[in-house]
């Protein structure tokens, strides 16, 4: 079978996010200061076992990145036809776990569906009973509503949130820094006007903010239908937007803890003499404001980070979240809400999509401390 | 009749898997109406003593033995609840930290009741008259009942704060550096308060503090601590005039005073030994001058040398008089000609003429300026190579500002700054970056004033960077050069600045000064936040650096003991204006205004100032 690479706009993102992490690890290989720190934090065994369990998500959410569509089968001769359907070398290791749709609900590991329905027996009588699955006892989280593999659904729903995660992070970050540490440092009047801005951003409620740039987006994206080929690649542009939406309005937060740091560290010594040698102010904020205040940062974007994978399953729940037709956590627990109220409950779309992001944002908490102790000279080696 | 009576306290940490032992058997007691001064460098446990007689141990740390009576019961028999009446109550404590130690919230009427419903039942209008007499008792005036602490200064926070301890009517009044944060003529105020009290009251006070002059102004008796253990314990007059332990004898050696100028500052070299340490010998034996074999081998025994006077050293066991030997042992080297008039160049390298800054009061919304806060209202001076000018003053008199207008951290409103004949005002750019090699600043705080991200060999590269004064593959060998001059070890470049002692990184930040090879050197209260042992090696480092390099130093200080020991010459500013000004001797003896003769007054231990021998 033939098959023809797509390439999204987030999977260029992503490579390029990849390359440049690539080139900075390269060039800073011989750095010993650089390694020792990380050395530390993969003897350490919370270290080790965290950036395991990241970079398997990592992973899964690099291979759910390369997107391909495969080709039709059709007349030789003909030109080449491709599918609509966008799927990615994730779909392709999972094909198994893909196609083994069944109707509709089936609890975890259930042999038979989840709801009674009318069968015709062999001798023709027609009675009201569980039907067997098509492959029962190979959904190791159920399925959902349409029948697909609820195991699929939330491997499918990782590269959503570490996109929303990581992008709008990346977004938020320049703002937060430069805004943040420019106000607190330079004061008067940059101070006042880096002040108005984000006290303006933060008096509109966000979600408002969110909804309207959403909206706008959509209809971009629906009066200009032509430019999307497929589903997929309209769906990921949406989920940029959504990205950018977040990350211009979602640096307020850091900027003002910042502001409030700088404030305090212009006033210590160390920056009072470095003045006095007459260094200069960019100098000064790279080389004194800025290690000084990483820590804050660091805290700050995974808690962010965690929030934004959260934050998604309200945006989606609310509508104005990420496309409906994309796999993602909250479509997986905006699709579950509904029916936490049928008796017996159906539980496991909610709590396979709770598993997932529990052990990402637990992970990413755990080893952002880990980092954050090897980096601070005064810890480092107590460990 | 002893009121509190504490033998052979221990107190234990359990730090991780480390146990530390930072008090290790203190035995001493306070008399009735007596004061006992329990005196000590940082580090040696002088704190954790008092905290442990309040059964107020930090989390992980318990008393390990030992017991303390106060009146006859047995304060560590006491349930928690029975304790707690006694704190506060006939156990009293006041703190370093006025600002702290009193709920911002609160106004000191609300702070004194709730002292006085605790410990003595009073509520309402009996409250209020005993809570007005406690306030007249310590110097503050009825209208003061409903202030809150920030509506007071430094010194009435504490007078505050000493009623609300007096509201429980204690027998025993802990001070814990009362003193140490106010300036010397608020402290003058404050020790006299306390020293009336005590009369007043017949209540015994046990002073903490690491100053020799206070302790000489105030104790009756003194035990003197070190890495845990008592190890001198007399009458004040016995310590005073013939201190026994090595310790004792350097404590005073390394005091910088008017009759030491010119002399090289006795040092006791190395630091306090950390609580985890342990110890074979005596505890003492690494930095003593006078330390012999046995020593090393044998923990000397706590001798009684004459009557009432304690010593912890094997000197004192027969009837040898060590403070001599080891005196000699040590003179004090001289630096240059004894008593030499300093050069005065003709042109000064620093020359100051009616330097203003004033901060404008902004209100409103429109921020309009309603009126100026004259930090530094009108100043001229001169500093000359070689010569080092004191400018002394108290807390928020405009000497910090003087010193950051100077070097323009600040823009000064008015006034001109010469520096080596050239006016500093116009200059912009990269002129002014070039005049800045030639003045540096070194400040107070030691812990702030090195980036703590940045290794040694970066902060003090950072100068010669921002200056281009050398070229980059000459640096790391002026680097080497410069921790050499301060007495680092070399590998000090590799290591951050949390690695060292506040004396090892006071002297990192004169090195960082010294690297761009200044004419001028500003230096901010460089030995206050330092014991009086590490405090005599930097003001020897200092007046090496002078004579070597011919600096001009600018010393910004509130301790007249350094003044008079360091200073050439002195202004005294007070409310942003030089009242007075002169040669350090002529000024320091026959001050001409009321307000340096007030200074020369209060400061603590006018006794002390004769010589010990």
């Amino acid at each position: 079978m033939t098959i023809k690479p797509v390439l999204l706009w987030s999977d260029a993102l992503i490579l390029l996010l990849l390359a440049t992490v690539a080139v900075l690890v390269w060039l800073a290989r011989k750095n010993d200061t650089f390694r020792a720190p990380w050395r530390q934090i993969m003897r350490s065994r919370m270290g080790a076992v965290t950036a395991l369990i990241l970079s398997v998500y990592v992973g899964i959410g690099l291979l759910d990145s390369l997107h391909y569509v495969e080709r039709l089968p059709g007349e030789p001769g003909q030109a080449a036809q491709y599918s609509g359907e966008v799927l990615s070398a994730l779909d392709a290791l999972l094909t198994p776990l893909r196609v083994k749709v069944e109707k509709t609900y089936s609890a975890p590991l259930a042999t038979h569906l989840y709801a009674k329905e009318t069968i015709t027996g062999p001798d023709g009588v027609e009675y009201r009973d569980f039907p067997p699955l098509k492959y029962p006892g190979t959904h190791l989280f159920g399925t959902d509503k349409v029948g697909q593999d609820v195991l699929y659904l939330s491997l499918k729903s990782i590269r959503t949130g570490l996109l929303i995660g990581s992008l709008t992070t990346l977004i938020m970050l320049p703002f937060a820094l430069t805004l943040g540490i420019a106000a607190g440092y330079f004061g008067g009047r940059i101070d006042d006007a880096i002040q108005y801005l984000y006290t303006t951003l933060n008096s509109i409620p966000g979600v408002l903010l969110i909804a309207a740039a959403v909206l706008v987006v959509q209809v971009q994206i629906e009066t200009h239908a032509d430019l999307f080929e497929t589903a997929a690649a309209r769906s990921d542009v949406r989920l940029l937007a959504l990205c950018a939406i977040l990350g211009v309005t979602g640096w307020t937060g850091l900027a003002r803890l910042l502001r409030a740091e700088a404030l305090k560290l212009r006033e210590l010594e160390f920056v009072q003499a470095a003045r006095a040698f007459g260094v200069t102010d960019a100098r000064i904020l790279l080389r004194h404001l800025l290690p000084n205040v990483m820590h804050l940062v660091l805290i700050t974007v995974v808690i962010d980070f965690s929030g934004l994978v959260l934050a998604e399953a309200v945006l989606s729940y609310v509508g104005v979240g990420v496309d409906p037709g994309m796999i993602s956590f909250g479509n997986m627990i905006n699709g579950a809400r509904l029916e936490l109220a049928r008796e017996p409950v159906v539980w496991w779309q909610l709590a396979a999509a709770f598993v997932f992001m529990f052990v990402l944002v637990l992970a990413a908490n755990l080893f952002a401390d880990q980092v954050r102790d090897a980096l601070d000279p005064k810890s480092r080696g107590r460990a | 009749m002893s009121k509190l009576v504490v033998a052979n306290l221990r107190v234990e940490i359990q730090a991780g898997a480390r146990l530390l032992k930072p008090v290790d058997g203190v035995s001493f007691e306070i008399g009735t109406n007596e004061c006992v001064a329990l005196l000590g460098e940082s580090g040696c446990g002088k704190s954790l003593t008092a905290l442990a007689l309040m059964r107020l141990l930090p989390d992980g740390g318990r008393v390990a033995a030992g017991s303390v009576h106060l009146a006859d019961e047995n304060l560590f028999a006491f349930t928690e609840a029975q304790m707690g009446e006694v704190r506060g109550g006939r156990l009293a404590m006041i703190f370093q930290e006025p600002q702290s130690s009193l709920n911002p919230v609160m106004t000191v009427a609300e702070q004194i009741d709730e002292a006085l419903a605790a410990h003595r039942g009073l509520s309402g209008l009996a409250a209020a008259e005993e809570a007005v007499r406690l306030l007249e008792a310590v110097g503050l005036g009825r209208e003061k009942l409903d202030a809150y602490p920030f509506q007071l200064s430094g010194g009435q926070r504490q007078r505050a704060l000493i009623a609300m301890m007096l509201a429980g009517d204690p027998e025993v009044l802990i001070a814990d550096e009362p003193t140490t944060a106010l300036d010397v003529t608020v402290q003058a105020k404050i020790l006299k308060l306390l020293k009336e009290l005590r009369q007043q009251r017949g209540m015994g006070l046990l002073l903490i503090t690491h100053d020799l002059d206070v302790v000489s102004d105030m104790a009756d008796r003194v035990a003197v601590m070190y890495a845990g253990q008592i190890v001198e314990w007399a009458s004040r007059a016995a310590l005073y005039s013939t201190p026994l332990h090595p310790y004792t004898q350097k404590l005073f050696a390394v005091l910088p005073r008017l009759d030491r100028r010119g002399e090289r500052l006795d040092s006791l070299p190395g630091r306090v030994p950390g609580p985890d340490s342990v110890f074979i010998g005596c505890r003492f034996a690494d930095r003593c001058p006078a330390v012999f074999e046995r020593c090393r081998v044998e923990t000397p025994a706590f001798h009684e040398a004459t009557a009432g006077h304690w010593s912890r050293c094997h000197l004192a066991e027969a009837d040898q008089t060590l403070s001599s030997t080891v005196r000699n042992a040590h003179r004090i080297t001289q630096i240059g000609a004894d008593g030499a008039p300093y050069a005065v160049s003709l042109s000064p390298v620093l020359e100051v003429r009616d330097l203003a800054v004033h901060f404008p009061i902004r209100k409103g919304l429109l921020k309009r300026t309603v009126g100026h806060v004259k930090a530094v209202d009108g100043v001229s001076f001169q500093v000359a190579a070689g010569e080092t000018l004191a400018l002394v003053g108290e807390s928020g008199c405009g000497k910090t500002t003087l010193a950051r207008a100077i070097l323009r951290l600040i823009e000064p409103t008015a006034g001109q700054v010469s520096l080596l004949g050239e006016p500093l005002a116009n200059l912009r750019g990269e002129a002014l970056r070039r005049k800045r090699a030639e003045m540096q600043i070194v400040f107070q705080d030691p812990f702030s004033s090195l980036n703590p991200r940045m290794k040694v060999g970066e902060i003090l590269a950072e100068g010669m960077a921002a200056l281009s004064l050398l070229p980059v593959s000459a640096r790391p060998a002026r680097i080497l050069d410069l921790l050499n001059q301060v007495g680092l070890p070399e590998d000090a470049v590799g290591r951050y600045p949390h690695e060292f002692s506040g004396g090892q990184r006071q002297r990192i930040a004169i090195a960082r000064a010294l690297a761009v090879e200044p004419k001028l050197l500003i230096l901010d209260e460089p030995t206050s936040a330092l014991d009086v042992s590490v405090q005599a090696q930097i003001l020897n480092l200092l007046a090496d650096l002078q004579k070597k390099h011919g600096l001009a130093y600018l010393f910004i200080t509130h301790n007249l003991s350094v003044v008079s020991y360091l200073a050439h010459r002195v202004a005294v500013m007070r409310g942003g204006k030089i009242v007075e000004s002169g040669m350090a001797e002529t000024l320091l003896t026959r001050p001409q205004t009321p307000y340096t003769q007030l200074l020369l007054d209060s400061a603590p231990g006018k006794k002390a100032l004769l010589p010990v021998e």
